[in-house]
Formats: structure tokens, sequence, C-alpha cells
């Protein structure tokens, strides 16, 4: 129990904000993805210029930064001057730490032993690789544009250069594939000793080629059964493997390695969020940008901040996200955060004895079965105090 | 001074009151063509979207006819289904005439005659009107023929329109300026007014609509309520046009409202005379026949602490609906609450309606039920509108439960259908009458439980929209009558309960099982669902639990579409109930009655 305590404290997030740019083109638009980007390079250089008139917009916003994420769409596609360009922006502008955590996300087929090396001199000190797939049929169901062999390849390259934060994202539970399959992808995953590892489960996203298909009847998602036994193989395999579950879709070698950047999202931790469609929060509000590479030019161009909307968050609304985005890590959430009353006490014993969640040292932490479930329990934990 | 014509239109349903309504309106010059739109008088959004009139309505037409001779005349638009004849009777008290509406295709109907014989009753003058003489189907020649034989009216006084597309609606208004006798009473005398109906203003307390039947009352001055004898001093006066049009005063065979600045609620009741404290009248006007409830089913708050706040809204209600009765009630499994008697089920769903939309109610209501009559071994009767109170059986020595005669009115070829629907609802003693050739009126006794439902749903599905229906208390039968409990994961839940017929308890238990699997969502736990008499299960049915209810991704920074999805849930969530660990929809209360046949 003693040990247990002190593990939950190394856990607690850092409470230095984190600095997100979204890099918001891509060579082609795979077509299960519901992030913002664009297939037509020729506006880079406008973005890279509005870039900089955003960045002189907010700069003095925020501290210093522990984290620098760079996410997309796919960073990687942007030649090494202006990547070396974008960073040159971002460091002369922002207070980031020494041991920032720097990420980077990657797509295999844009990795030659130059751009790699390239990202390593630029400071990046973690790839974020999208692999999704071992197996090209499915990479090809994907739309992804690389092959399994090339991202092994790139994987090798990495290391070869020192990489010692890298990070695969894997995709699982289409149509047709099988438990077997889908181990043998992990597999061929944790060969290369990945320190972190992001396995989403497919879910069909709004506005994408794919819920067209599934609105067709061309497409559909495994049965309940079918996704919960994937989520539970996927996690007993990685766990036997020596990682840790430290969020429903993301595992990692050891807690100095769970995403220190992603983790600001889930724990209220500010965060500046730049590029088009990007989320910021910091003191109770929350505000994000445009949507389209076209208008967030033009408003910067014209001088105006590309902010699309914002929401000051109610103390109700804090503690519901509170509760929800606690619910999906494996450190949970405070046992003060529910409301005290007999109503609550009786429903939090009755999900402890159904196995979806422990109560432990004044935590509340989901198990692997609660993680399942992660969408009801806020709605069971919270309706059942106001019911009374 | 213009002549005064109080009227009402009755008719079957569907057969065009309120479009002929509007076509009066229009015709008279009431409204703007701009500013018109159909179903004018049913100003309520329900009535609207179901295209039926709930609340009798009042508006004073302005007439010239050919003479040249001026007329006010006051349209009182009654609705048309069964379960609301009360409302139709609390019109004809203010009326001297009816214009009674056929449908030229479908004839005479049910409702048509039930209408009539109300009509009669209060010995007005009744105007045939044929409409819908554009159909195809028209058929003015048999219609006319029913008009003679089965309503035993003069069809020579029949006039035809079309309300759709406007003819004859002059026609119209020059018989009812015609045949329909002018209001007696004298203005001279002391005053005396029928309160018909009533509203709630939050600005101006309650609005009274009345009909003057002798004397006058003015701005100024002080009335008298003559049942409870509380005086208010009048602040306006006025007749109803679209709006409310106020006058100087309103005297004898006048339709209009008073505004008195009464703000107790309970003081209004319809039916009451409104007189001069200062010259009151000697007796008050004969009011209406108390209606007696026949639908039974309690109302709670979905959130116990809204209850003080349903009392009002119940208070306020009542002054627009007198046929809502309601006294307290409680259940082990909702808490306070209130026991509602209604007159059937289309009102019951009314006042759910209504008090979920002009109220702002979060409301559950428990399955409906008639009144059952029990005579216990110690010789005691009891009655009981309300499963909860099931005796214990060893004490029942004799169950009773009410009984209907139903009259339905079908063309022949639906006859074994209807037979068929009649006798699969415990339907006895059948008679058979022949109208007209084609057409075939059966009775069937019946148990009122049968029929409180959807019979008239399954009746108009059965004879594809032909058949109507009618019914009349009988009185009271014995039978076998047990309780049907349902069990939520092995706990009783006393708002599901009903008393059903020993032999249909089986299949009922069924369809309430299945009923219920389909109402109730899915939980993080197995839910098991058990209908049982006494400590035996006679059915189940089993909900499986959420195997998984997870977003992969939490979208980047973007929190807040995560969280809007879950407000939106936990908002769905507040408007059901829990009860121990399950959270029911409102609809399951009532889902557990529904239909056997799809």
């Amino acid at each position: 129990m003693q040990n247990k305590q002190i593990q939950i404290e190394q856990d607690t997030p850092s409470h230095f904000p984190g600095l997100y740019v979204h890099v918001p083109f891509c060579r082609s638009k795979c077509p299960y993805c519901g992030f913002y980007s664009i297939a037509s390079p020729t506006l880079i250089p406008r973005w890279l210029n509005a870039f900089k008139k955003e960045i002189s917009h907010c700069k003095g916003h925020f501290k210093e930064f522990d984290s620098l994420y760079l996410g997309g769409g796919t960073p990687t596609m942007l030649d090494i001057r202006d990547l070396s360009n974008l960073m040159d922006q971002i460091f002369n502008n922002f207070d980031i730490a020494q041991d920032a955590e720097i990420t980077i996300e990657a797509n295999p087929c844009d990795l030659n032993r130059e751009k790699a090396a390239a990202i390593k001199s630029l400071g990046f000190n973690r790839i974020s690789l999208g692999v999704q797939s071992f197996e090209d049929n499915e990479l090809s169901f994907l739309g992804r544009r690389h092959t399994a062999r090339q991202a092994e390849r790139a994987m090798k390259l990495l290391r070869s250069l020192g990489f010692e934060n890298i990070g695969v994202d894997l995709i699982y539970g289409f149509q047709g594939q099988s438990i077997k399959g889908w181990i043998n992808t992990l597999k061929r995953a944790i060969e290369f000793e990945p320190e972190h590892l992001s396995c989403y489960q497919l879910s069909i996203e709004k506005q994408t080629p794919f819920v067209r298909l599934y609105k067709k009847g061309l497409l559909s998602p495994l049965s309940e059964e079918m996704q919960s036994a994937f989520f539970l193989t996927t996690s007993k395999f990685l766990e036997q493997h020596g990682y840790t579950h430290y969020e429903i879709s993301n595992f990692a070698k050891n807690n100095s390695f769970f995403s220190r950047h992603n983790r600001k999202y889930w724990h209220h931790v500010p965060y500046l969020g730049l590029g088009p469609s990007a989320h910021s929060f910091q003191n109770s509000t929350r505000w994000w940008n445009i949507k389209s590479v076209k208008k967030y030019c033009e408003m910067l161009e014209g001088g105006k901040a590309p902010i699309d909307g914002y929401e000051n968050l109610t103390e109700e609304q804090l503690r519901l996200e509170k509760i929800s985005l606690g619910l999906r890590t494996s450190q949970g959430l405070d046992l003060n955060k529910i409301p005290d009353s007999p109503e609550s006490n009786n429903m939090l014993l009755r999900l402890q004895d159904s196995g979806f969640l422990q109560i432990i040292n004044n935590k509340i932490m989901p198990t692997k079965k609660g993680f399942l479930v992660a969408d009801q329990l806020p709605l069971y934990l919270l309706s059942f105090a106001e019911h009374s | 001074m213009p002549e005064i014509r109080n009227f009402s239109i009755i008719a079957h349903i569907d057969h065009g009151k309120s479009t002929l309504a509007d076509r009066l309106i229009q015709k008279t010059g009431m409204v703007d063509e701009r500013m018109f739109r159909d179903q004018l008088l049913d100003t309520m959004d329900i009535e609207r979207e179901r295209g039926i009139t709930i609340k009798s309505q009042a508006i004073t037409l302005p007439f010239v006819n050919a003479d040249g001779q001026e007329f006010e005349l006051n349209l009182i638009d009654t609705p048309g289904h069964v379960d609301f004849s009360y409302e139709v009777s609390r019109a004809l008290a203010s009326c001297e005439g009816v214009l009674l509406l056929v449908d030229a295709s479908q004839g005479v109907e049910a409702q048509t005659l039930a209408n009539l014989y109300a009509a009669m009753e209060h010995d007005l003058e009744i105007i045939p009107v044929i409409n819908k003489i554009d159909l195809p189907s028209a058929d003015i020649e048999r219609v006319k023929e029913q008009i003679e034989i089965d309503l035993g009216l003069d069809s020579d006084l029949a006039v035809l329109c079309s309300a759709k597309k406007g003819t004859g609606i002059e026609d119209v208004l020059e018989a009812i300026t015609e045949l329909i006798p002018p209001p007696a009473g004298h203005i001279d005398k002391p005053l005396a007014a029928l309160i018909f109906d009533a509203h709630y203003d939050p600005f101006r307390g309650t609005v009274v609509s009345c009909r003057v039947s002798s004397g006058k009352v003015s701005q100024g001055d002080t009335i008298r309520l003559m049942s409870t004898g509380a005086t208010y001093k009048v602040e306006e006066v006025g007749i109803f046009r679209l709006t409310r049009e106020p006058k100087d005063s309103l005297s004898a065979g006048q339709v209009g409202y008073i505004l008195a600045g009464i703000k107790t609620v309970s003081d209004t009741r319809i039916g009451d005379t409104i007189t001069l404290d200062s010259r009151p009248a000697s007796n008050p006007l004969p009011g209406f026949k108390e209606v007696k409830p026949v639908v039974f089913s309690s109302v709670y708050p979905v959130a116990s602490d809204e209850y003080q706040s349903l009392v009002d809204a119940l208070e306020k209600y009542k002054l627009n609906d007198a046929a809502l009765v309601y006294q307290k009630d409680s259940s082990a499994a909702l808490g306070m609450g209130f026991r509602c008697g209604f007159l059937g089920l289309l009102h019951l769903e009314i006042v759910q309606e209504r008090l979920e939309r002009e109220f702002s109610q979060s409301i559950i209501m428990t399955s409906p039920t008639v009144q059952y009559r029990f005579l216990l071994t110690k010789g005691k009767t009891i009655t009981i509108d309300n499963p909860i109170y099931y005796p214990d059986p060893v004490t029942i020595e004799k169950a009773y439960e009410p009984y209907i005669r139903a009259n339905i009115l079908t063309p022949e070829r639906y006859m074994g259908a209807v037979m068929d629907l009649c006798t699969e609802r415990r339907g006895i003693d059948s008679r058979f009458n022949c109208p007209t050739p084609g057409r075939l009126e059966i009775q069937f006794d019946m148990p009122l439980a049968e029929v409180i439902y959807d019979f008239y749903d399954r009746l108009k599905t059965v004879t594809q929209g032909y058949g109507s229906f009618d019914y009349d208390l009988l009185d009271y039968r014995e039978n076998d009558l047990v309780k049907l409990d349902i069990l939520l994961n092995g706990e009783k839940v006393d708002a599901l309960a009903q008393i059903v017929h020993r032999d249909r308890a089986r299949p009922r238990a069924i369809i309430a099982c299945e009923r219920l699997k389909d109402e109730i969502p899915r939980h993080l736990f197995k839910i098991a669902i058990q209908g049982a008499i006494g400590g035996t299960i006679i059915a189940r049915s089993t909900i499986s639990p959420f195997r998984k209810d997870v977003t992969a991704k939490c979208y980047g920074g973007d929190i807040t579409r995560k969280r809007k999805l879950l407000e939106k849930q936990k908002k769905g969530k507040k408007r059901m109930k829990m009860i121990g660990s399950v959270t029911l929809p409102q609809s399951a209360f009532v889902a557990v009655l529904k239909s056997d046949s799809k």
C-alpha cells in the first residue's frame, strides 16, 4: 500500500504549460481521420507567414513551457528549411524549458536519414510514428501511403540516430480483423522496443470518407463483444511485455515515458495551441482557432487573432471534465471530486464490487473493465448524486 | 345594436370542424389574409401538431346578412374526440344552436350521434351541415338519407359546403342567422353569468370566460362568485376576437371574458355563476353535470424537490381543464405525487404534454388504470383506483370491474375484424344493427380496462380508418382479478404494477417485460425484468449491460466536444427516474400497458 502511494505521487503530471502547434497539411487524406488538415501544400508558405503573426499575438501569455508538440496533419511533410524556420520562430518567441519534452508526429514515408537527422538536430527528443498497422492490406484499407517494411525501416533509422523516446501509433478493431492478426501486429511493434505505444480502436468519425461508407452499409464496426475482447487482449498483452496501460489508448515502458504533453489535456494543465483548429486552455477558459487554413491566414493577415470561439468553464463543467478525463487514466481521480452523498457512495461501492473501479487511498481508479465503459462512468457517478 | 347568435360546431373527429371555423372567420373578415393560418382557433402547439381540438375556444364574428342586418355571431369551437365530450357539453350550455357537421363521404359516425344527443339535451336548434362535398367520394344523397333516418333531422334544412374549398360558407352564415334563435334573457334583470372556462394569465390573474344570461356587467362593478361568496372588482370585460378585445360592458346574451384580479386559482370554479354584489341574482344558473373520471394514473415529479412546483402547476392547469381531478398520493418508488383522474387516455396524454410544455414540469406518469371494487371476507367493499392498494388476496371474496357498452359504427366488410378485436378484449353480448345498407352498428359489453389503452387506435387500424367508436358506462361486474407485479433486479416497483384478469395475466406479463426491455436503456449492470403474481414469476426478460462504451481518442485539446456530449447525456438521465439502481425513462411507466398486437 505504501509503495502504491509513492508511485501515485511520482505520477503527478507537471504543472508547466504545454505548447501545441498544428501543422494542417497532409500529402493525402486518410479516410478514417477526423483531424483537420488539407492536402494542398501550395498554402504552406502563406501559412508559415501567418503562423509568425499568430506567435506575436500570443507571446507573453504563457510562461515557461515544459512540452512542445508538433502535430497535425503531417508535420514531417514540411521540408527541412521550413521545419527549421518554424522551430526558430518558436524558440525565439517562447520560453521552452531546458528539459522540455519536444515531440513531432512523423509519417514513416517522410523519414529518410537526412530528414531524421535534421529533426534530431532541431531539438526533437520524442517521435510519435504513425505506423497504424504491420499488415499491408490493412494499411491500404486505412489509406496509408507507406508499407509495413517502410515503417520498420523508419524505426530502425530513428534508433540508429540515437532517438531514445519513440512512440508508435497503431489502429485496431477493423471489420474482418482477427485478434490473432492484431496480436501479430503488436508483436512486430514491440520487437523494436518502442518506449510508448498508442493503440486506438477504430472509430468512425464525422465528416470522413469512412462515415459515408458506414452510412451506406459498406463498413460496419465490430460487435461490442469483439471490441471488448480486442481491448482487453491488447492491454493484457502489452502489460505482459512490460508496458504500463496509463490511459485508455496509451501504453508506456515506464512512467518517465508517459506522454508529458498529452497528460496536460487530461489534467487541466494549461496549454497553448497554435495553428488552424488548435485548442488552448488557461484559467478555466478554453478557446479554439478557426478550422480553415485560408481563413486562418486571412484573419492573421488582417491583424486579427484566428480565434473561432471560446468558453468559460463553470465550476460544474470543470468538475464534469475532471471526472470524465480522470476516469480515462489509470491514475484516476480524487475521491473528493465526487459528491459525498449516501446515493453516490452506494453507487461507488456498487461500481467497485462490479469491477469497474477501485478505491485506493482516496483515489478512484478505473480498472480495465472500467476503461471499457469510461464514457458511462461519469454519468453514473454524477447522476446518482443529483437524483437524490 | 347588432343581434346576437351563439352557436357551436359539433362533429365527429376529422369531419372538418376546425376548417369550417377557419372559413367562417375568414368570411367575416376577422383576420387579414396575411395573418391567416390553418386551424386558427387551435392556439396550443399540441393542437396544431396533432391536428385536433382539445379546448373549446370562443370568438365573436361580426356579420351583415343579405338584408343588411348586423349580427354578432359567437362561435364556440369544440373538440371532437370522445374523451372531450365534457368540453363539448360545457360549450353547448352557452349556445342556442349548433352546426352539426357531417362528412359527405364518411357519413354519420358514432361521435356525430353522441354529439347530437348532447345538443338535444340542451334543447338547441340543430342545423345539419354536409361538409367536403367537393370530394370525389362524396355521396350527398346517402348522407341526407342518414340525416333523416339515423339522426331524425329534416334533411331539407341541410346546408351543403366545402370548408376546404370555401364553397357554401355564405349559406352557412345565413342559416345561422335565420334558424338559430337570439339568446333570451333581460338586460334589466340581476346579473347572472355562467363561467364556462378559465385560464391563468401570469400578469392579469385568472381570465374567466363566461356567458351572460341576464343583466349586465361593466368595468368597475363588484362581482360575486355565487358558490363561494367571494367578491372582486372588475378590472376589464371584453369579447374574444383573435385576442381579447376590451369592451365597456357585457350584457345578456353575450359571450366574453372578465378580468377581476382573481389571484387565488382555486376560487374560480367552472360552472359557477357570477352576479353583482350590489344586486345579486336570486338563484345560480344550472351548472354543469359533474364529470366522473374513468381512467386513473399517478403523476410524480422526476426530481423530488420539484414537488411544490408541480402542486402550483396542477392548480393552474386545473383552471383550464375542469375535467382533471387529483389528490395527493405517494409511492415507495416514486415519492410524493398525485393520483389523477382522467376522462380517457387521450385526455391523460394531453394533460401530460400540457404540463410539460406549458408549465415546464418534468413528470412521470404511471400506467393508467380503472376503478376496481373488492368485496372483502369481512363483508366490507373497497374501491381502488391504484394497483398499490390491491388488497391481500386471501381477504378477497369477490372482485368487480367496470363495464362499458361500446358502440361501433363500421362498414360491413370489417365486421369480422371488429368482432375479433372485441372478443380479444373480453367483449361479450354482441348486438348488431344495420342502420343503412352497407353499414353496421356493433354493440359489445366490455371491461373498461380493455379499452382505456389503445382500443381506439386498434379499431382505426383494423377498419382502415372507417370504424368509429363511442361508449357508455354500464355497471360493475364480477371477474377474477389479480395484481401483476413487475420486478427490476428482484425489487418490486409499485408504480409498474397493474390489475389484470387472471386468464390474461401471463400474456400481459410477457408483453410488459418485453416492452420494458425496449424502453429501458442499457446500463453498466445486467437488468432482470420479471412479472409476478404473488410470489410466482410468470414472465421475465433481461437487458444485457454495456460491454464497451468509450471514445478511443480525446481529440487533442478539444475536450469541449467530449464534455458537451456528456452534458447532453446527463440532461437525458435527469429526465429519467432512478429506481434502486435502474434509471427508467418516463415512457416505461405507460409502456407496460401497450398493445399485444403490433
